[in-house]
């Protein structure tokens, strides 16, 4: 692959990426979340199609501009989340979309022995009537890897596979690729846990911003040099001082022995004008702790306090009614509703403030959606706009509007800036520093690092749902927090 | 922010130029809607012979169109938070049936008092058996097709098996009025006309009420939330499953308003009146513009698109059209209906 770029709309995924992979080698790709190694491997599978740049295999010039087109250049992908059939068997699923047929009928003998010619070469066994999802995840793992064989792969990309396996099972994947390797089929992998690379990588490369930084043999490439070069960038000068916060500030948001699907015993604490980043990789259990703290989900056992008063929260509903508010990380799925006007999603969680009886005062919801409008200079014609029509960030300011008229203390963010312009990012960030002012409690979760330090005073990393580190923001380094973030010792 | 009064201005100035675009939008389709009509009206009354343009024809089609449009009110609303009630039909049935045997069972016959006591029946029936519709959906998120589709099932059985098959007379003289009554006879006369149907009071009271709930309460405000983002709808707080479950309980209500009429016009509670009503008024709900998908519609569409079709009907059976092409017609209608209506919202989103 030479010079990859791939834009959407604002964003800048891929900006020329370069790198190759040779035959029988493990060609591993790193990166901070976000750096761009999904978009890369999903061009790469066409599943998009880059805006520019060339792929050559085998000396030839290849135009994906499909699935079927990577397949048919022997391509398999193999995504973190299983693009399995759960209801049908293994044997379907493995020769799915390329069934052997006589004449109009499924040929289930056929089948069964191209199945089985693959499996046993791997030496792997696998249930072939048994349904995958009776499947364990290693086992679903396998039959992924035997569909891309079937299809005659020669270059696999994996993306995150040891994420759900246990070290036995792992165990069991090397060798299996090792196999296949001695075979002539190449891999991609890539995995954000940097103790096991040195045991399957050949060559490493790392990216970040959606360009390639350097590519060493794995041999030469020490963990330490590995998270320099994917951190090793400045902190970003737009992020505003963060207001010190006063020592005998009172404790807003204290949560204790948080148990909840994906978070175990987690304890922590927001003093009022404090900024409590969670830092973590992708699926850590970040976005889980907020969701507890904020009733989108229920919560299993732990307390929650809000301004020393002990609240039950049991539904979004209550937690609104204590004071939180809760700024969900994906605004269209989950933030608006894209088919009403910015004054029906500005006013849709306080509703109650705007009517008499039953009745809705649309003169009040307008007047206080036109002061939002201008005080978060939400770029829109008027406030009966359908939010679908705006952009990412004025869509996000939207979201914000409908949070700042209640009167909430504690704040929860969940990636209060992604997908959004560089000048929007800015507006948000002055906004939270208003909300400090205003003797808010702010807890944000947020995948893009420097987020993280620049915009919070203390940083609480997340691994395996649970916090695995705290730091000052003095003692954050990007480093330390990579480190805490990947279980690497530092 | 230079002039914050400015912008404050320049956005007010704005909404009310976009209400004034919406408003001219809307009276655009109205007035195209209406010249269609004219149109249209033109043709069959000449073909009919002027028998459609008369005043007893024309209150007779609002007569016909009374009970679909009550059913379909409440049809609106649980379409448009995505669900959808097939039990309405049937509860049309199981309701007139339990109200007419309640009527007949009740020591008291004092005319208004009777009906509204028996009204009362109804509508705890019909709203009962919409809250058994609804636990299912907001408890364990099963299909409401599904359980709608049990209960129109049930409810006939029900009704078929407390009738014992036929239909059970009214004894009380008390439902006459609202069911074949007019109002202010005297005044019309002159005119040649029979008075308003007390039907059709029925009919638009509550096109009103429930217009004004759907459009400019809280409650109708959650009920478009929740048809356009659940999940959004939830986390705004929003309690979701009260919301649901009270779009099935007006459905409900709404069988029982037609089942209460349609007792009284024909003087008895009938196990088999309502086969098909649930298909008309969904039909009425798609043809009046609310989206199957949900998020989207209104009451006076609904209005409109039984209008619509009652319209179709009158004019079919008076130009001597056989029931068989009236199905055809009336189908091919609701189709076009809503290719039209989808193909407005792509050329607007263009």
């Amino acid at each position: 692959m030479k010079g990859i770029v791939k834009t959407f709309p604002g964003v800048r995924a891929l900006d020329g990426v370069s790198f190759d992979v040779r035959r029988g080698e493990v060609h591993a790709l790193v990166g901070e979340n976000g750096a761009g190694k999904s978009t890369l491997m999903k061009t790469l599978a066409g599943a998009y199609r880059a805006d520019a740049g060339t792929i050559v295999i085998d000396g030839v010039e290849a135009h994906i501009d499909g699935p079927r087109a990577a397949e048919a250049l022997g391509i398999g992908m193999i995504y973190q989340e299983f693009n399995l059939v759960p209801e049908l068997s293994v044997l379907d699923n493995i020769v799915l979309g390329q069934e052997p047929q006589r004449g109009l009928l499924l040929d289930h003998a056929a089948a069964v022995r191209e199945a089985t010619t693959v499996l046993t070469e791997l030496g792997i066994a696998l249930p072939l009537d048994r349904a995958a999802r009776r499947l364990s995840v290693a086992q679903q793992q396998l039959v992924e890897i035997a569909k891309a064989l079937v299809r005659h792969a020669r270059l696999i990309v994996m993306d995150e596979p040891t994420a759900a396996l246990t070290d036995r099972e792992i165990d069991a994947l090397f060798s299996l690729i090792e196999k296949l390797k001695a075979q002539g089929v190449a891999f991609v992998y890539i995995s954000h846990r940097l103790e096991e690379l040195p045991r399957i990588a050949d060559r490493i490369t790392v990216i970040r911003d959606g360009r390639t930084v350097e590519t060493r043999v794995a041999a030469d490439m020490p963990q330490a040099d590995l998270i320099r070069l994917m951190v090793g960038r400045p902190l970003d000068a737009h992020f505003p001082a963060l207001p010190p916060v006063a020592p005998d500030a009172p404790v807003l948001l204290n949560v204790a022995h948080l148990e909840s699907p994906g978070v175990h015993d987690v304890s922590l604490m927001v003093r009022a004008g404090e900024i409590v980043g969670l830092a973590g990789l992708v699926g850590a259990g970040r976005t889980e702790i907020v969701r507890a703290i904020a009733g989108a989900d229920v919560p299993q056992s732990g307390e929650v306090d809000l301004a020393g008063t002990r609240v039950v929260i049991r539904s979004p509903h209550s937690a609104i009614a204590a004071g939180i508010a809760f700024i969900t990380e994906d605004r269209k799925a989950q933030g608006l509703v894209l088919g009403m006007s910015v004054r029906e999603n500005t006013t849709l969680a306080h509703l109650d403030q705007f009517s008499r009886w039953f009745v809705v005062d649309r003169a009040r919801e307008e007047s206080i959606t036109n002061k939002e409008i201008t005080e978060l200079h939400i770029r829109t014609p008027n406030a009966e706009q359908t939010v679908r029509n705006l952009s990412g960030g004025n869509q996000q300011k939207v979201v914000l509007g409908k949070w700042l008229i209640g009167d909430a203390r504690v704040y929860l963010f969940d990636e209060p800036t992604r997908g959004i312009d560089v000048g929007a990012k800015a507006e948000i960030y002055t906004l939270m520093l208003e909300l400090l002012r205003g003797g808010a409690a702010i807890l944000m979760v947020s995948s893009e690092l420097p987020e993280v330090l620049g915009m919070s005073h203390r940083i609480l990393v997340v691994r395996d749902g649970r916090i695995a580190a705290e730091f000052s923001r003095d003692e954050a380094t990007p480093a330390s927090v990579i480190a805490a973030a990947t279980g690497a010792a530092a | 922010m230079a002039q914050p009064g400015g912008v404050k201005a320049e956005l007010e100035a704005s909404a009310v130029r976009a209400r004034a675009r919406s408003q001219r939008n809307q009276w655009l389709r109205v007035a195209a809607a209406v010249a269609a009509l004219v149109v249209v009206v033109t043709v069959v009354n000449v073909f009919s012979h002027g028998a459609f343009l008369t005043p007893v024809n024309l209150t007779n089609v609002l007569r016909q169109i009374t009970y679909n449009a009550i059913l379909a009110i409440g049809q609106t609303f649980v379409i448009i938070t995505a669900g959808i009630d097939l039990s309405v039909g049937s509860l049309i049935e199981l309701t007139g049936v339990v109200m007419a045997s309640f009527a007949n069972a009740f020591p008291l016959d004092n005319g208004i008092g009777l009906v509204a006591v028996t009204l009362l029946v109804g509508l705890l029936v019909g709203c009962g058996a919409g809250l058994i519709n609804a636990l299912p959906v907001v408890k364990l998120n099963l299909p409401p097709f599904i359980t709608t589709l049990a209960m129109m099932l049930m409810a006939r059985g029900l009704a078929f098996k407390l009738a014992h098959g036929r239909p059970v007379p009214l004894n009380s003289n008390a439902f006459d009025a609202i069911g074949t009554g007019f109002l202010f006879e005297g005044f019309f006369k002159r005119f040649g006309l029979p008075g308003i149907p007390i039907v059709v009071l029925w009919m638009v009271v509550l096109v009103a009420i429930f217009a004004i709930v759907l459009t400019r309460t809280r409650f109708g405000r959650y009920v478009f939330a929740i048809g356009g983002n659940e999940e959004a709808a939830r986390l705004a707080g929003i309690n979701v499953a009260l919301v649901k479950t009270m779009v099935y309980v007006i459905s409900g209500g709404g069988a029982a308003v037609a089942g209460l009429l349609l007792m009284a016009k024909f003087s008895s509670g009938s196990p088999n009146t309502g086969i098909g009503s649930e298909l008309q008024s969904i039909a009425a709900v798609v043809v009046g513009g609310t989206s199957l998908a949900g998020g989207r519609g209104s009451v006076i569409g609904t209005f409109f698109g039984a209008l619509l079709i009652g319209v179709l009907n009158n004019v079919m059976n008076l130009l001597d059209i056989e029931s068989y092409t009236q199905d055809i017609v009336l189908g091919a209608v609701i189709l076009l209906a809503v290719i039209v209506d989808e193909l407005r919202k792509r050329y607007l989103r263009a």
